[in-house]
């Protein structure tokens, strides 16, 4: 078992409200959290924090989702951190891109607060 | 009176014909045809009144009474369709060449020999009766001035070098030789016969009405005595009853049917109506000049015949001479040899263009064909035919004549003019199936008229002459009263059992019944050669092949120009050759000296005008023996042409139909081309939609399971999960509101009511109502409204929800730091105009227009994701339509945006437009 009071999730969201669920849920579940509204906010705190879980919002004003995935993927640095993309957007097709671009996990919004929280667990667990 | 006075008149009168004749002759060459106006051409057509008329009508009335009309009433019936019917039948016959009414079958159903020449026997021996009967009622008149007695003998009985029936005949040939045979005409027409014969036929009616007006007027004291008179004797009374007359209506329709066909159709009645017409328009005022006169000529038969009976109760007098024996009576010497002169030119005149039509067809459509096939006459390639020609006519006319004196010697004596008359008639009735159907019914075939006529002919000669012939004591005579081997039902007179009415009657009836059934049914089982698919095709639409020039140039022939000029000179002499050759350099603007070979159009030219010459079937057979068809042969030229005209019309077909095709697939193309774009924006709108329902949801959901799902949370916490619950909740009931007001809109833009309204209270409530949010998000803002109030027909609600769109819109695309928002509103010349201006990053110039379709949704990285469901600008957009406004918008990138609506103020023209 991981040691969660030490592992890092990053959460992504345009939604400020979205973002007050997220932070509750993962809080809780006693994991250290950073908080983003924008692409750039978040390239920001990758730099900052080097969190080993970013939860990634795709639709966002200015840079997506999945530009933000690239860049992070771009850099030697990120490799420990694993992405989990959290979208509305739910297509299969959209599903295929963001493994394309490093995501582990694919969740579709309205999520299942449990199966976000186990999604996050399995993914520090086993990688 | 001396029989020698009366031949003295007789030759003074024919001379003074020839005369005539003369001097037409003259004229037409002097380019003043005498002939050329209706008015002649109406008395060549009373050609039909004959001896039977001038004679046989008086007799036929002084035995049944008015019995005598339905030979006037047919023709009187008919006239007034010539107009259609003669007419077209001249056109046909004009482009066709036709020289006779049996040429005019052959070439109808593909210039047939074999029809040519069955038409022509049933012409030649029809009429041949006919023809007997002016001989008798010239040589009975003869006798009558001569002894002043009728019958004194029978012509039967005494040897013909001693019958002056016989010197008639011989005479009447040789007048018929000098009329109709002095040259070849290519036209076959002759206006020196014309002239003759409308003088006779003036002569025969001033005779006729003067015979009447002195038996009327001077023996009796007028109509009324004599009428009186008549009703006085139980015998003569009868004579005004039809039913005493012992004619029913069935036979009365048969008598003027035949009479109708005949007057059309009687070789010599078709030769003066078609062959010799010059022009047809004259057939208009002919179809009530002829019947006009058939009435002048008529109208004193009753009276004569009345005042014969009165005179002769003893039957003294036979009725047929009564027209004669009449003034005979009175002494009127002079008068009676006036008489006899009217009676001598309505014999004459029938004889001489009866048996000069006669000869034309045996010429051409009976001896010449044959002849043709003959081996030696091909290889006789030099030499005159013309001259044989004639010679050809002029023993037909000699042999007609002679067989027509045959009859009368056998058989016509014993029998009245009428009787004998109506024979000929039912023969020549046989010719109305294939004529009408020729010209009407395109599907008639050469077999169906072949048939027709043979069947029609067969039962005519089988119940008509046969039976005469049998009373002349040629045929023994229990043949008439037991039937052929005893078998009643084919009784002559009585066939298939039918009896109770006249045999005229019955023969018309039996005979025309088989030819019209036989005509048509064989028609519908027998197929058309080419050739005659293409006469027919002429004859039928003769109207739209005088339009079209040449469409029926259909035979590509050839031949050496050498040949034709040796065919001409052959058939029509040297000089008349010329003149037509000539005629065609002229017109064709060519030297035919300098061609060795003549084209299809010379070829056609020469056929068509020795068809005149010598009828269309010979003129065929002889073109065919110069002519080389090229390669193809006719036949195959048919096919071809078939087939091309079907390729032709079914390419114009493909072509319509793939321009058809092509506007139909370019408007699905483009109907395609929306349905996608409809597609695309409503995938993308329900994106957008979906999306939009995603993100109030999954905060709802999300805090709301946190909320159920863990105990001891602590107050505030669940109060701040509550507010974010409740706004997002807010948040979804707009998203919905939005796409139903969409609905709406497109649903109801009929049923908006317009009021008067101040533009500027809307704007400032909406505006107010914002002002909280602007306030909240530090923007600055700024409302503006000059000269209120500002009044425009508008609908409160709809108008506000555009403002708060807008105001809306401002609010989520102003600079997100520093955003400032003006609102104006102002009046410009007829229209108020509102201006909502935000300091965002503007809308690039390509997109302005897109922003107020429906589901557009600017998605790109300058303005950044979407806020809302891509409705609210077209919604806006349809309302401010409605209120007969526009609504555009400014913007440069980085320098804001500024959205304008213009609605036209309270009073303005527009909107009184917009009352209605």
């Amino acid at each position: 078992m991981t040691d969660k009071t030490n592992t890092k999730v990053l959460l992504v969201d345009d939604e400020p409200n979205i973002l007050v669920a997220l932070e509750f849920l993962v809080k809780k579940e006693g994991y250290q959290v950073f908080k983003a509204e924008n692409g750039e906010q978040a390239l920001l705190a990758m730099a900052a924090h080097l969190p080993e879980i970013v939860v990634l919002d795709v639709m966002m004003p200015g840079m997506d989702g999945f530009e933000v995935a690239r860049k992070i993927r771009a850099e030697a640095q990120y490799d420990k951190s694993q992405i989990i993309f959290l979208t509305a957007k739910g297509t299969q097709e959209d599903r295929f891109k963001g493994y394309a671009t490093g995501g582990e996990v694919y969740i579709t919004k309205p999520f299942d607060n449990d199966d976000l929280i186990n999604t996050i667990n399995e993914v520090v667990e086993f990688g | 009176m001396d029989a020698g006075i009366i031949i003295f008149i007789s030759i003074a009168y024919v001379t003074f014909l020839f005369l005539i004749a003369y001097l037409a002759e003259k004229r037409e060459k002097a380019g003043r045809s005498l002939v050329n106006n209706p008015v002649i051409y109406s008395l060549s057509l009373a050609v039909y009144c004959t001896a039977w008329t001038y004679y046989g009508s008086v007799g036929r009335a002084a035995t049944s009474g008015l019995g005598f009309l339905p030979i006037y009433i047919g023709p009187a019936i008919i006239a007034p369709l010539w107009w259609i019917l003669l007419k077209k039948i001249i056109f046909i016959s004009k482009s066709q060449r036709i020289t006779s009414i049996a040429d005019f079958i052959s070439s109808r159903y593909g210039k047939s020999t074999w029809l040519g020449i069955i038409a022509t026997l049933i012409a030649v021996f029809g009429i041949i009766p006919y023809i007997s009967i002016q001989l008798k009622a010239i040589s009975t008149s003869f006798d009558l001035l001569v002894t002043k007695q009728s019958a004194v003998y029978r012509h039967a009985e005494i040897p013909f070098y001693l019958d002056s029936a016989l010197y008639i005949a011989i005479a009447l040939a040789i007048f018929t030789i000098l009329f109709g045979t002095r040259n070849l005409d290519p036209n076959e027409r002759h206006e020196g016969l014309v002239a003759a014969i409308a003088f006779e036929s003036i002569l025969k009616l001033i005779a006729f009405l003067t015979v009447g007006a002195f038996i009327t007027f001077w023996v009796y004291d007028g109509f009324g005595d004599l009428f009186q008179k008549a009703m006085d004797n139980p015998g003569l009374s009868r004579l005004f009853s039809l039913e005493a007359a012992g004619i029913n209506g069935w036979e009365w329709f048969w008598l003027s049917f035949l009479s109708m066909s005949a007057v059309m159709l009687l070789p010599r009645q078709f030769h003066v109506a078609v062959v010799e017409n010059t022009n047809p328009n004259h057939v208009a005022k002919a179809s009530w000049l002829f019947p006009l006169y058939l009435l002048l000529i008529n109208i004193f038969v009753l009276p004569i015949a009345i005042a014969g009976l009165d005179q002769f109760p003893s039957g003294a007098q036979e009725p047929d001479s009564f027209v004669l024996s009449l003034p005979l009576a009175y002494g009127k010497d002079i008068l009676a040899l006036f008489v006899g002169l009217g009676g001598f030119s309505a014999a004459t005149s029938m004889v001489i263009v009866a048996v000069i039509a006669l000869s034309i067809m045996i010429g051409n459509n009976l001896v010449l064909p044959l002849l043709l096939r003959t081996q030696a006459f091909q290889e006789e390639q030099y030499g005159n035919l013309s001259g044989r020609l004639l010679g050809i006519r002029r023993v037909s006319i000699v042999v007609v004549l002679l067989l027509a004196y045959g009859y009368f010697k056998a058989v016509g004596e014993q029998y009245s003019l009428v009787s004998v008359g109506l024979i000929s008639f039912t023969a020549i009735a046989q010719f109305v199936p294939s004529v009408l159907g020729g010209i009407y019914w395109k599907r008639a075939t050469k077999m169906g008229a072949l048939s027709g006529l043979l069947a029609g002919f067969g039962i005519w000669a089988y119940t008509l002459p046969l039976p005469t012939m049998v009373e002349a004591g040629l045929i023994p005579i229990h043949f008439m009263e037991h039937g052929p081997f005893g078998i009643e039902l084919l009784k002559p007179h009585e066939l298939f059992g039918l009896h109770g009415s006249n045999h005229i009657t019955q023969a018309a009836f039996w005979s025309l019944l088989f030819n019209c059934g036989i005509y048509f049914f064989v028609s519908l089982y027998t197929s058309q050669s080419p050739l005659e698919i293409s006469q027919a095709d002429i004859f039928v639409d003769i109207y739209k092949y005088r339009k079209g020039s040449s469409d029926y140039d259909i035979m590509r022939r050839q031949a050496k120009v050498q040949d034709i000029r040796i065919l001409l000179n052959r058939f029509l002499g040297e000089p008349r050759g010329n003149l037509l050759l000539n005629a065609y350099e002229n017109t064709q603007r060519i030297d035919l000296s300098q061609q060795q070979v003549a084209g299809a159009d010379l070829v056609n030219y020469v056929e068509t005008h020795l068809a005149g010459a010598i009828g269309a079937a010979s003129a065929k057979i002889i073109i065919g023996s110069i002519t080389k068809e090229e390669p193809i042969s006719l036949e195959e030229m048919f096919k071809v042409l078939e087939q091309t005209k079907e390729i032709m019309q079914y390419s114009k077909a493909l072509e319509k139909k793939s321009t058809e095709l092509e506007r139909t697939t370019r408007q699905l193309k483009d109907a395609n081309e929306q349905l996608k774009e409809l597609d695309r924006l409503k995938a993308d709108f329900i994106t957008t939609v979906t999306h939009e329902l995603r993100t109030p949801i999954t905060s709802i959901k999300a805090l709301s399971r946190i909320m159920k799902e863990t105990p001891g949370l602590p107050e505030e916490q669940i109060q701040e999960f509550l507010t974010i619950v409740v706004s997002e909740s807010e948040r979804l009931t707009r998203l919905i509101n939005q796409v139903l007001d969409l609905e709406k809109i497109q649903s109801n833009q009929k049923n908006w009511t317009l009021a008067p309204i101040d533009f500027a209270e809307v704007t400032e409530m909406a505006y107010s109502g914002l002002k909280q949010l602007m306030r909240d998000r530090k923007i600055r803002h700024e409302l503006k409204i000059e000269n209120r109030p500002i009044e425009v027909m508008g609908h409160n609600d709809r108008l506000t929800q555009v403002v708060v769109n807008l105001i809306s819109n401002a609010i989520k695309f102003c600079n997100p730091n520093e955003g400032a928002i003006k609102v104006n509103l102002r009046q410009a010349g007829d229209m108020a105009i509102l201006e909502v201006r935000d300091n965002g990053k503007g809308i690039p110039k390509k997109d302005q227009k897109l922003i107020f379709e429906k589901f557009t949704q600017l998605n790109d990285e300058t303005r950044g994701k979407p806020k809302g469901s891509g409705l609210g600008l077209f919604i806006s957009h349809s309302i401010i339509l409605q209120h007969s406004g526009v609504i555009y918008v400014r913007s440069q990138p980085d320098e804001g945006t500024a959205f304008l609506v213009e609605i036209p103020l309270l009073g303005t023209g527009e909107n009184r437009g917009d009352e209605e």
